[in-house]
């Protein structure tokens, strides 16, 4: 019938009792180059974890990062797969590999978490979603997740301008001394019929330049037996029209100025084909929707070397983003539903930041963006949208005592070729954010922050066709986070480093735009009704331990969340919101040994309810995963 | 140190399981009781209530109000066929009884299922893709389909005999002497909806014409005078809904009421009507109730709600009257992803109760001795 869905009504696959997936790997990774580099690479990895365990003790703002050779032990193959390791995320996935995959922190919706590709924001104008299963894990080094923002000065506005963020960063080509290019391949193989091959080529071009390209398939048929059970009947089927055929190319260009300032520019084009499996329902069992496609985009970036009194940082930007979405099901006079929508977006940011003295900082980034929706609806309004960002942010830092704070300022306005617009914006929203190490001869830290922000009505939430609502406000969010950091190492013992990061939160989000129905169920539009106030705990415990030539890291999450529906007069007041569970867990165990690697992971997921109402019938089952991955790895050298 | 090529080999095999919980047997969600004011022994045992449950959820279910003792059931079917996977399924559309048997169309589930009218148990199921709305006529079952035609069903062996072809996306029907009037609705083709009913001669099972009535036309009933009623959507923009009459006898229209119309029922001389009109110079929905007398065909003035107890209700949207007592009964869907209510009103207008349902109470029949 008609395909919006309203956000809550996620996708149920409650009923799977057991499943079992599996993936292979294959990497052969050639390089030329001096054959004692192995060392080099061991010195490399410890500065990188030394170096990212003090960001994480000192950051104000939550922070939870994956990088390198943890994401490999993750046996994960998108972003998406590795997001679910974080507490306080929930990933709303509408299932199998080709299923929309998007992230929810904290409880506050996913347009309320901005991510970030190599420091640029993707954006979507259209829905404000970003699908974490579009993006391999094959070309990323590191993903880190902020509550709140990243407590940088010298970012784009947009860093500035979201609830939370997720930075995304790619691997950039290194070589070592004498060398000048490497080449990798890898083979993915699993479930789901799964066939992943990707390639990488990094060419060493003079001493400042260098290039980088990255190509991957992906194709998978994405059958997989699922089981209903009530403990009566008891069916198996096959989830069929899940398929998805999947080409992605990366190349970068990185650059190195005379002044040591760093440049780069960087191409992407995702191209996708895949089945759109429907609600698993009663006596439906084949479905025939499918959708397409096409994510380009390049982007550049200048930052000045970072030892000035006076530092800059350029973005920008151009994308292209086309769907197409065919429902052979629904035929009108016209045919079959044959959806087409494509979005543009020009972007150009720049930040600049200045040091007053020593222990004061201050920094003014602007944006501005421009973006357009075409669509092949009928009455479509083609909306195309300016937005202009502004951020004021200053920091004061000491040793053991840092604050920063900024102030951001929103301008949008919205331009439609038929129906009504929505009236221009400005909004101006602070952030504040502090750090304390209470004691000169311990680790702890104590933290705090506050954020209000809020994120634009989509193009989608204003102009669709019968359901937008172009007299919507933005919707708000209000963060509280209270909490602190200890790291301890422990020089030659067994348990070689420990570290904690323990946070208790408050948040509300006002204005909540949710679907609501007007003439009969297949009649939605879109209104500032809801509030939800959420309060939670997030822990974090990670472990190493050394012995002799066995290598253990141990890493625990817990998050605690209640995130009530508190709408004002609603009969539901006071339950828990949708497919938020109150508790969830992770814990992941990697261990090396000469050339072979053994990890663990496992998640856990509570009970919850599928809709509003917590009633039996809405309830949800908890579930929990457990992934194991052997890696083996050698050098070959001729 | 010189120059050479290496080689580096990673090879990673991983397994992945994932469990549902363990911690609790899978069971059957159990059927829950209300107790509610009886009726008393009546021609009527009581009332079943069709919950659609929102789109792509599965939740359709049946609840059961007993006139004698006065217990409202919730889950009925599931409780009745545990057996039958996935259960009633998605988008409950459509309820009717015929002879013993109770007819549900599950229109997500493009199917429809007929049951045991006394103990809801399963005893058949035909698939039609799509299906919206039933009817019966000499031990056949109509039931529309949004593929463009009215499936034909015979009661007794539960195949189809025959497809009909109608208009585009039919939705309601009813008969009336040996003629089956069916509303066409378009509904998928916003810019060139249909506009009319198509007419059905029951003795060849053939279309032989059709009436223009107005765009978009959804629920479709007749009156005990041989007057069909008839309501159309409208375009959600500047063509408002609004109810028609068609006299079977000539086939033609013969009023417009120019009354905003969602859904409405008949009994005896009167017309029930519910509209809940969506607009978008005030972005909300305007609902209203209105009454007729189809004797007359004239409105009656005040609608049928008469203690102020509508401000309670939220998006009336399923509505049947009582044949023997009158009595009123409105379903509030309220935002359609959680629980819905029912409401009894006795014939003055003055509630008399009203109970928690399923989600999106919608479809209403009464299982009459």
């Amino acid at each position: 019938m008609f395909r919006f869905l309203p956000a809550s009504n996620g996708v149920k696959y409650c009923s799977i009792s057991l499943f079992i997936f599996w993936t292979g790997m294959l990497m052969p990774e050639l390089s030329v180059a001096q054959t004692d580099s192995l060392k080099a690479n061991v010195l490399k990895e410890v500065e990188i974890k030394q170096k990212r365990r003090s960001t994480q003790n000192l950051s104000p703002t939550p922070l939870q990062i994956l990088n390198g050779k943890e994401l490999k032990n993750l046996n994960a193959l998108s972003v998406a797969d590795a997001i679910r390791y974080f507490s306080g995320v929930q990933m709303k996935d509408y299932g199998g590999i080709g299923g929309l995959k998007t992230i929810n922190v904290r409880s506050m919706g996913t347009n309320h978490t901005a991510v970030f590709y190599d420091g640029v924001q993707l954006g979507n104008a259209q829905n404000g979603q970003v699908d974490l299963g579009k993006y391999s894990l094959d070309n990323i080094e590191e993903i880190s997740l902020y509550s709140g923002q990243k407590s940088d000065l010298l970012m784009p506005a947009k860093a500035f301008a979201s609830a939370s963020s997720l930075y995304l960063k790619t691997i950039v080509p290194t070589f070592e001394a004498d060398q000048n290019r490497n080449f990798r391949v890898a083979l993915k193989t699993g479930s789901f019929g799964l066939i992943d091959p990707s390639v990488t080529y990094n060419q060493q071009l003079g001493s400042r330049l260098a290039l980088s390209l990255n190509a991957e398939l992906i194709n998978a048929n994405g059958k997989y037996n699922y089981r209903y059970t009530n403990g009566v009947y008891d069916t198996t089927v096959v989830r069929r029209n899940a398929d998805i055929f999947a080409k992605r190319i990366e190349g970068g260009l990185y650059g190195t100025t005379s002044d040591s300032s760093k440049w780069q520019i960087k191409l992407y084009n995702y191209n996708s084909e895949r089945g759109v499996p429907g609600a698993i329902v009663a006596n439906k069992f084949d479905f025939t929707q499918r959708q397409w496609d096409d994510n380009f985009f390049v982007q550049s970036s200048f930052e000045t070397q970072t030892n000035r009194k006076l530092q800059f940082l350029v973005n920008a930007k151009y994308a292209y983003d086309f769907t197409r979405y065919l429902d052979p099901d629904r035929v009108s006079i016209f045919g079959a539903l044959d959806n087409r929508y494509s979005q543009q977006e020009f972007y150009l940011s720049l930040a600049s930041l200045y040091h007053f003295t020593q222990f004061w900082d201050l920094s003014l980034s602007t944006d501005y963006t421009y973006q357009q929706l075409d669509a092949n609806l009928e009455n479509f309004a083609y909306p195309e949208r300016q937005t202009g960002l502004i951020a004021l942010a200053t920091k004061f830092s000491w040793p053991r005592f840092n604050i920063q704070g900024n102030v951001l300022a929103t301008l949008v306005n919205d331009q439609v070729k038929s129906n009504i617009p929505a009236g221009d914006k400005t909004e101006y929203t602070p952030t504040v954010m502090a750090s304390w190490q209470p004691f000169a001869k311990n680790n702890l830290r104590l933290r705090a922050f506050y954020k209000s922000i809020f994120r634009m009505p989509t193009f989608n939430d204003l102009y669709y066709t019968f359901i937008g609502n172009s007299k919507l406000n933005p919707e708000y969010t209000s963060q509280y986070d209270l909490g602190f950091t200890y790291s301890k190492s422990f020089e030659g013992n067994k348990l070689n480093h420990i570290s904690l990061q323990t946070d208790v939160y408050y948040s509300d989000v006002r204005d909540k735009i949710v679907a609501i129905p007007t003439l009969t169920l297949f009649r939605w539009t879109m209104l500032n009704l809801g509030k939800v106030e959420v309060k939670g705990l997030e822990t974090s415990l990670q472990s190493h331990w050394n012995f002799d030539q066995l290598n253990i890291v141990a890493k625990a999450n817990y998050t605690y969340e209640r995130a009530l529906d508190v709408t004002p007069a609603s009969e539901l007041f006071g339950q828990q919101i949708p497919y938020i569970p109150v508790n969830s867990a992770s814990f992941t165990l990697a261990s090396d040994y000469q050339n072979f690697g053994l990890s663990y992971s496992y998640i856990y997921t509570g009970e919850r309810y599928s809709q509003k109402a917590n009633i039996p019938v809405n309830y949800v089952e908890p579930w929990y995963t457990h992934d194991l991955a052997i890696r083996y790895s050698f050098n070959a050298s001729k | 140190m010189k120059n050479s090529t290496t080689v580096k080999m990673l090879m990673l095999f991983g397994l992945s399981t994932v469990l549902w919980s363990c911690r609790k047997d899978k069971s059957v969600t159990p059927e829950e009781q209300v107790q509610l004011p009886g009726q008393g022994v009546t021609a009527v045992n009581g009332l079943y209530i069709l919950n659609e449950g929102n789109f792509g959820s599965n939740k359709a279910s049946l609840d059961y109000y007993d006139y004698a003792t006065g217990v409202y059931r919730r889950n009925l079917y599931g409780a009745a066929n545990p057996s039958v996977t996935l259960g009633l399924g998605d988008v409950g559309n459509d309820i009717k009884i015929y002879g013993s048997k109770l007819y549900v169309v599950v229109n997500g589930s493009n199917k429809l299922e007929i049951l045991d009218v006394k103990s809801t148990k399963k005893l058949a199921q035909v698939d039609i893709p799509n299906c919206r709305y039933v009817a019966f006529y000499k031990n056949k079952a109509y039931v529309t389909s949004y593929d463009g035609y009215v499936g034909v069903i015979d009661t007794a062996s539960f195949k189809i005999d025959t497809k009909i072809t109608v208009g585009r996306q039919p939705e309601d029907l009813a008969v009336v002497g040996d003629k089956l009037y069916v509303a066409n609705s378009g509904g998928y083709s916003s810019s060139d909806y249909e506009r009319t009913i198509s007419v059905i001669n029951l003795t060849t099972n053939l279309e032989s014409k059709r009436i223009d009535v107005a765009i978009n036309l959804n629920r479709l009933k007749a009156d005990q005078y041989g007057d069909l009623y008839v309501t159309s959507r409208g375009d959600y923009y500047n063509i408002k809904s609004n109810l028609y009459v068609v006299d079977t006898k000539t086939d033609a229209v013969k009023k417009k009421f120019d009354i905003e119309a969602s859904t409405f029922t008949l009994d005896k001389d009167f017309a029930y009507i519910i509209s809940t009109a969506w607009s978008n110079v005030t972005m909300s929905t305007v609902v209203s109730y209105s009454k007729i007398n189809v004797k007359d065909e004239i409105v009656v003035a005040g609608g049928f709600i008469k203690d102020g107890s509508e401000k309670d209700i939220v998006m009336p949207y399923g509505i049947a009257v009582d044949p023997i007592s009158s009595d009123i009964y409105l379903t509030d869907a309220k935002d359609y992803v959680s629980p819905g209510a029912l409401y009894c009103f006795d014939k003055t207008g003055k509630k008399k109760f009203s109970v928690v349902t399923g989600d999106v109470p919608a479809h209403l029949v009464f299982y009459t001795k």
